[in-house]
């Protein structure tokens, strides 16, 4: 059942993942900075970071438990996984079989448990607090992201994420108008999910309305570097998800080896303008009051539900 | 292109009217005056889009006029007054709204719902290309009623009025290819004259009662 081909192709994407995924949010940093008027540190900013937070010690507070020092690597885990199941270059990958739409937002709230439990682990009070915006954020943005994918499971008959992409992408070009719903659902919740500005600034470590760097404040060294490298595979893992399910075009189909090689320059291309995109929306937006995100996420969810309700009253 | 065009044009015409509708939700969710304005044009020129295709898809000639009469009217000449009545009165402050959003929101998906389900046998009838599309408009046109409802500031009563209309003129092309041009022209010359006129009662609200506020007018009496 799992060919070779199909093995390499997973290999190739999880690989491809874990070291592109900094560059990505390098490719997001460097955007902003040209939008507005700065130089910019170059899209290899963070690798340098990693580097010299991997070359530094680790600092733990005393009371720190296990459950600290592990959290990073769990949470790297589960994206990491996460990442190989999101199918980017090909569908067809063995992981599939084992974890469908559902297992992977199933995934991705294991990570958010794991990182808001360690930001309560130390007991200061910008951890539980940045743990508890985030479980708030999480609780409200998770239906919507499932109703996403739903939507996209209604057109494909599966909720296989393998499935969902072929149908999508071997298609004779059809308008899905539901699939317009998801996506302005779709990227609200990413923006969310990924600390983005309309609901959290990812550069700030001044501010009282932090979410995830509030969280992490007490990570140094190679925790805080897990860390780090684990939130830009998020922001993989959702651009790749959204160009997954919104412009599935050019992905390898089956196992053959010319169009894997054919779909990575496709799906850089695609990462960079996606990364753009999300750079001139930051740009565009203000952050929000936090108590705004509920209301930002509720619109979220109707906008999915309609999307959905579009799909199986209009489209049927 | 036009054979592109002629493939998915159905798909299209969905599309502009699934677009509609999500920008309607989007009004019922703005709070920002200047913001709601904008909007209004964009689903104008969804309209228009639409209107279009619908008139390449028919061979209806005459619909180009409607989409033109759209296109000026309602994308370029009545936002384009909005802005400077909003400017001479000077309201640039946020829309607030008597419900909170969310509620307002859930109102509006059960309202979707509704006129989806109302349409249902209408659009069995109806054998024109864009039988769905008559679902969109009745729900457009409800949660343009719905806006009207639950803003209690008197611009934004008039853009859920205006946009009351962009659901009947969508209903009008998807059902029935467009009404009469003497009608369309009738139509479009009374909304005109009803933002005029609109636009002189609110300078009369705002010196009666120092705020463009409907709910004073619940006050009026005579004593």
């Amino acid at each position: 059942m799992t060919s070779a081909a199909g093995l390499a192709a997973q290999f190739a994407e999880l690989i491809l993942a874990v070291l592109l995924a900094p560059m990505l949010t390098g490719w997001v940093n460097q955007c902003r900075a040209w939008l507005q008027n700065r130089s910019g540190p170059g899209v290899l900013q963070p690798y340098r970071m990693l580097l010299k937070l991997f070359r530094k010690e680790v600092v733990l507070a005393h009371n720190a438990s296990p459950l600290f020092r592990i959290a990073p690597y769990v949470i790297f885990a589960c994206l990491a996984l996460s990442a190989a199941i999101v199918p980017t270059l090909s569908t067809d990958l063995p992981l599939n079989a084992a974890a469908d739409a559902i297992a992977l937002v199933g995934l991705l709230a294991l990570a958010r448990m794991f990182i808001s439990l360690a930001g309560m682990d130390v007991g200061t009070a910008f951890g539980s607090l940045g743990a508890r915006r985030e479980m708030m954020v999480g609780f409200l943005a998770e239906p919507a992201l499932l109703m996403v994918l739903f939507t996209a499971s209604l057109i494909s008959h599966s909720t296989s994420l393998a499935t969902i992409v072929g149908t999508l992408a071997k298609n004779e070009f059809v308008i899905y108008p539901s699939l317009a719903f998801a996506g302005v659902a779709f990227t609200m919740v990413s923006l969310a999910e990924n600390a983005r500005i309309p609901v959290d600034n990812p550069a700030t470590h001044l501010e009282l309305t932090m979410i995830h760097e509030a969280m992490v404040l007490e990570y140094s060294g190679r925790h805080l570097a897990m860390i780090e490298w684990a939130a830009s595979l998020k922001l993989f893992v959702y651009s790749c998800m959204g160009l997954a399910l919104f412009v599935p075009f050019g992905i390898a189909e089956g196992g053959d080896s010319a169009g894997i090689l054919l779909a990575l320059p496709v799906l850089a291309a695609k990462l960079a303008v996606g990364g753009a995109l999300l750079a001139l929306i930051e740009t565009l937006s203000a952050k929000m009051r936090i108590f705004r995100a509920p209301e930002f996420l509720g619109i979220a969810f109707l906008v999915a539900v309609l999307a959905m309700l579009v799909r199986v009253l209009l489209e049927s | 292109m036009l054979h592109f065009l002629s493939l998915h044009a159905a798909e299209l015409i969905n599309l502009c009217a699934s677009l509609i509708l999500l920008i309607a939700f989007a009004m019922l969710a703005q709070r920002k005056i200047l913001a709601l304005i904008n909007l209004f044009a964009a689903q104008g020129l969804m309209l228009c889009v639409s209107t279009v295709l619908v008139a390449f898809v028919s061979g209806q000639a005459h619909l180009y006029w409607s989409a033109l009469l759209t296109l000026v009217l309602k994308v370029l000449l009545l936002p384009w007054i909005l802005h400077r009545l909003i400017r001479k009165l000077n309201v640039k402050w946020d829309v607030e709204t008597l419900f909170n959003v969310s509620t307002t929101m859930i109102v509006g998906i059960v309202l979707v719902i509704l006129a989806f389900n109302l349409v249902q046998p209408v659009s069995q009838l109806a054998g024109a290309v864009t039988k769905s599309t008559l679902g969109i408009a009745l729900a457009s046109v409800l949660l343009a009623f719905l806006m009207m409802i639950t803003r209690s500031k008197a611009v934004p009563q008039v853009v859920g009025f205006l946009a009351m209309e962009n659901g009947l003129v969508l209903a009008a092309t998807g059902a029935t290819h467009g009404m009469p041009m003497v009608i369309e022209f009738g139509i479009a010359l009374d909304v005109l004259v009803g933002v005029l006129i609109l636009g002189v009662f609110f300078f009369q609200i705002r010196e009666r009662f120092d705020s463009l506020d409907t709910r004073h007018l619940e006050k009026l009496k005579e004593t």
